[in-house]
């Protein structure tokens, strides 16, 4: 018999995580919607993108960073939108600048704008240059476990394969890659992209990955707040059913109840 | 003098230093992240960087993003 599992907290370049739910901040109605979500899926780390500032408009108006605190989250700033190494890692050092030297980051390297999916030559590229500048970077990839791979010899600290295209809500589309990935990884595995709602949650930490980023499930539910909460449950019970080590598969039935002592019997 | 800002050409009176220039755009004390000619310049160094003709300044913030 091989050991019984344990429960550790996520852990991701040294730092310990309670929650592995991580979450993003975009496509809310507001800042207050925003905090309520994030507040109610229970996430420790939580991700956000760096734009220009709006020069000449509304000096005063609230920061997302005054919303989402950088005392009471680890904050992840990503570099969405970057569509070459380059842009990406500039994107990191101005974070690193804004967040006053906080160096762990989400890189994602675009391929264009129909798919969103990774440009993996670009992403390399950037991990590497990345981590020798002294980033934790934890990368958003493609569902290729040679890839995934190539990344983590690069030295990235977590590596988050796409479970279908970003915003798409199509859940885990290829869960056979995903566990070739699991299945040879050494740093903490996550789905990045694609959840839809709570069962493809569920069935990615059922699975065993090691926690799961999303946006648009949450922000784009008709309340996101509710599906926040659901969210959290669903990756707590997928958690707990991977350690739990599900029950083989049978073809035939097995009754519950004993077959002794029936009253027909 | 002339420098480009987050993009676009703007026109500043005389030297600047990058403080100044966020103080005039209503940004001091408020949580950006600077860029001259891609190169960081760090919080610590706003108030001694002397802005150049032509420099090219990118001022970012936070926003929300997944």
């Amino acid at each position: 018999m091989t050991q019984l599992k344990q429960d550790t907290p996520l852990t991701v370049a040294g730092r310990r995580f309670a929650s592995r739910l991580l979450v993003g901040t975009g496509k809310y109605r507001d800042f207050d919607e925003t905090a309520a979500a994030i507040e109610a899926s229970g996430a420790d780390v939580v991700t956000f993108a760096v734009r220009r500032s709006n020069l000449g408009q509304n000096p005063d108006e609230p920061n997302l960073l005054d919303v989402i605190s950088p005392e009471r989250y680890t904050l992840l700033p990503n570099t969405a939108g970057c569509y070459t190494a380059k842009d990406a890692v500039r994107t990191c050092r101005l974070a690193r600048e804004l967040l006053d030297g906080h160096n762990l980051v989400k890189l994602e390297v675009l391929g264009d704008e129909k798919t969103l999916y990774p440009n993996v030559t670009e992403t390399l590229a950037a991990a590497e240059t990345l981590v020798a500048d002294g980033f934790d970077v934890m990368v958003y990839t493609s569902d290729d476990p040679i890839v995934a791979k190539e990344l983590e010899r690069r030295g990235c600290c977590a590596v988050m394969p796409l479970g279908s295209l970003i915003g798409s809500g199509n859940g885990l589309l290829n869960p056979a890659t995903l566990a070739l990935i699991l299945e040879h990884a050494e740093v903490p595995v996550l789905v990045d992209a694609g959840i839809g709602t709570a069962s493809d949650a569920a069935l990615a930490m059922e699975m065993g990955c090691d926690g799961v980023l999303m946006n648009s499930a949450i922000a784009h539910a008709r309340q996101p707040v509710l599906m926040a909460g659901a969210m959290r449950k669903a990756v707590e019970a997928g958690r707990e059913a991977f350690l739990a080590e599900r029950m083989p598969r049978r073809a035939d039935a097995s009754p519950s109840s004993p077959f002794a002592g029936r009253i027909n019997g | 003098m002339q420098i480009q800002l987050n993009g676009e050409s703007r026109r500043l009176d005389g030297d600047s230093t990058l403080a100044q220039l966020i103080e005039t755009l209503g940004l001091a004390g408020r949580r950006v992240a600077i860029e001259v000619n891609e190169e960081i310049v760090p919080r610590s160094q706003h108030a001694q960087t002397q802005l150049a003709e032509g420099d090219r300044v990118e001022i970012v913030h936070a926003i929300g993003g997944g």
